[in-house]
């Protein structure tokens, strides 16, 4: 799968998700349907680009699409 | 004068211990003071703030912290944590108060000139307030604004060599004893494994890519001074695989009362001249040891290196030459499912840069199994009692091993696969019957 793609597959599907803003790896790789070593790349590629965004407890991290969700409007960071 | 009233905090400072609010007011003090001029880049009168909200949440009985967050540094996933409180308007020196994790130098060696310019740093661009360390073992800086986390990591980066460490559901900053550096004891040279692990896997350090955390940690000895058996995804403990070296004069020595035992702690009170059968020979767990006519003699077989013995007898017992270290897997404090210890995986490796071995047949297969396996937010011990050791030692491919069994016949089942029985699972019943009545 190219980077292109993938970008694509994610976005799109992020954006169906409804009320849910906040995604773990595990469900990202799902989407694209490859195994987490091909996954991690492209993944990381879109956060590179700014596509995606990471969010995290400190414990654990979590990937939204960028600017998305409830916390980027509370914390003022708009 | 301080800026908030704090009644309840002030009562903490009562109490036997050094308190953390008289450390938190001493800095407020100080940079309300600004006796360096230092020029600070986040709110001056933070600590005040931080000393309120504090208040406040006791008064109410619940955090005024919001959950987690979306900060970092540009192309990292951890060793920044977001931290934002729910108050802003009240306490605007910490409306923003995110934590750095800075990674630790392996074995915790500092320079002064180093640790001097780390706290310059934190004072001017954060609230000066640290945690030296954290339980994962990072320098923790306590207190920073958002447009403050690039600068600091430029820093770190450019000024003081110094990377941040991990979070999140990341490989944690590996973390290690002092070794060899100062202990006679450390069986392989920890800092420098850790070190090379550290920027071997930086991937998995900054970019997370794993159902949870996962930590390494190495202790030279079974002494575990780290603890890497109860808390360590992954546990490197040292051992040797010959004699342990008895020098019969330094234990007359000490039978003779010449060397104080326990390399002279313990000696706040007068505990009568030194016994070795009952203080060393009776309290060895395997019962391996024996003294007699002025001999010291060890069944090494049966020695499984509790070090209790060495501790006691440092100058007449040492460890053996053949030293390497013992894998666990899957230790975990308790947040789901109570705390687990370690499950021993590798017996014995021997621990040579480039630790090759230890990365390729260890390691790697471990995160991958973990990694397509792991459900989120699942450790590797809970998927080790998930899905059986057994599954661990398939993927793995290490054969099992008595070792590995804490005590036998604790489980009186033994799952055997199809493939693994001559014949498999089908049989001719008429056979069966001419030897078996019904």
């Amino acid at each position: 799968m190219d980077q292109a793609e993938a970008t694509e597959k994610i976005v799109t599907a992020l954006k169906k998700k409804k009320g849910k803003t906040k995604f773990y790896f595990n469900d990202l790789a799902k989407i694209l349907g490859e195994k987490p070593r091909v996954a991690k790349k492209l993944i990381n590629k879109m956060i590179e680009d700014e596509v995606l965004e990471y969010w995290s407890s400190g414990s654990t991290s979590l990937y939204g699409l960028k600017g998305t969700g409830k916390q980027a409007e509370a914390e003022h960071e708009e | 004068m301080a800026k908030h009233e704090t009644p309840l905090l002030d009562q903490l400072e009562t109490g036997p211990w050094p308190s953390f609010v008289t450390d938190i007011k001493r800095e407020a003090e100080s940079r309300a003071k600004n006796e360096r001029n230092i020029e600070y880049q986040i709110p001056q009168d933070c600590c005040d703030d931080l000393l309120g909200v504090l208040e406040l949440s006791f008064k109410h009985g619940r955090t005024h912290w919001k959950h987690g967050g979306i900060v970092g540094v540009f192309g990292y996933g951890g060793g920044v944590i977001g931290r934002y409180c729910d108050q802003p308007e009240m306490f605007p020196g910490v409306a923003h108060f995110h934590t750095m994790r800075v990674s630790q130098p392996a074995g915790k060696f500092y320079t002064t000139k180093y640790l001097e310019e780390i706290c310059d740093l934190w004072e001017r661009r954060g609230s000066g307030l640290t945690n030296m360390h954290g339980s994962t073992g990072d320098i923790i800086f306590l207190g920073t604004t958002t447009p403050q986390l690039e600068e600091v990591f430029w820093e770190l980066g450019h000024n003081l060599n110094q990377d941040l460490g991990g979070s999140g559901s990341n490989l944690r900053t590996p973390s290690d004893c002092i070794g060899q550096a100062r202990c006679e004891w450390s069986c392989f040279d920890t800092q420098d494994i850790c070190h090379d692990l550290t920027n071997e896997y930086q991937d998995e350090l900054h970019r997370p890519a794993f159902p949870y955390k996962f930590k390494f940690k190495f202790d030279g000895c079974p002494n575990c001074c780290v603890a890497s058996i109860a808390r360590a995804d992954l546990a490197f403990v040292g051992t040797w695989r010959d004699d342990i070296k008895i020098d019969q004069e330094a234990v007359q020595g000490y039978v003779n009362g010449e060397f104080p035992p326990n390399g002279g702690s313990h000696a706040g009170r007068d505990w009568g001249p030194f016994d070795i059968q009952k203080e060393v020979i009776d309290l060895c767990p395997t019962g391996c040891m024996r003294y007699e006519d002025g001999k010291l003699e060890i069944n090494t077989p049966e020695c499984y290196r509790c070090m209790h013995c060495i501790n006691v007898m440092p100058r007449a017992l040492r460890i053996g030459d053949d030293r390497g270290c013992s894998i666990f897997a899957g230790a975990k404090a308790p947040i789901l499912d109570g705390a687990q210890m370690g499950s021993l995986i590798v017996p014995f490796i021997k621990v040579e840069a480039p630790y090759d071995e230890i990365k390729e047949t260890v390691i790697e297969p471990i995160w991958d199994w973990w990694m397509e396996e792991g459900k989120n937010r699942e450790r590797l011990g809970e998927l080790m009692k998930r899905q059986g050791f057994q599954k661990l030692l398939e993927v793995t491919g290490f054969k099992p091993d008595p070792r590995m069994v804490q005590e036998p016949r604790t489980n009186p089942y033994i799952f055997w696969k199809e493939d693994e029985v001559p014949g498999g699972f089908d049989r001719d019943i008429n056979e069966f019957r001419k030897y078996h009545q019904r």
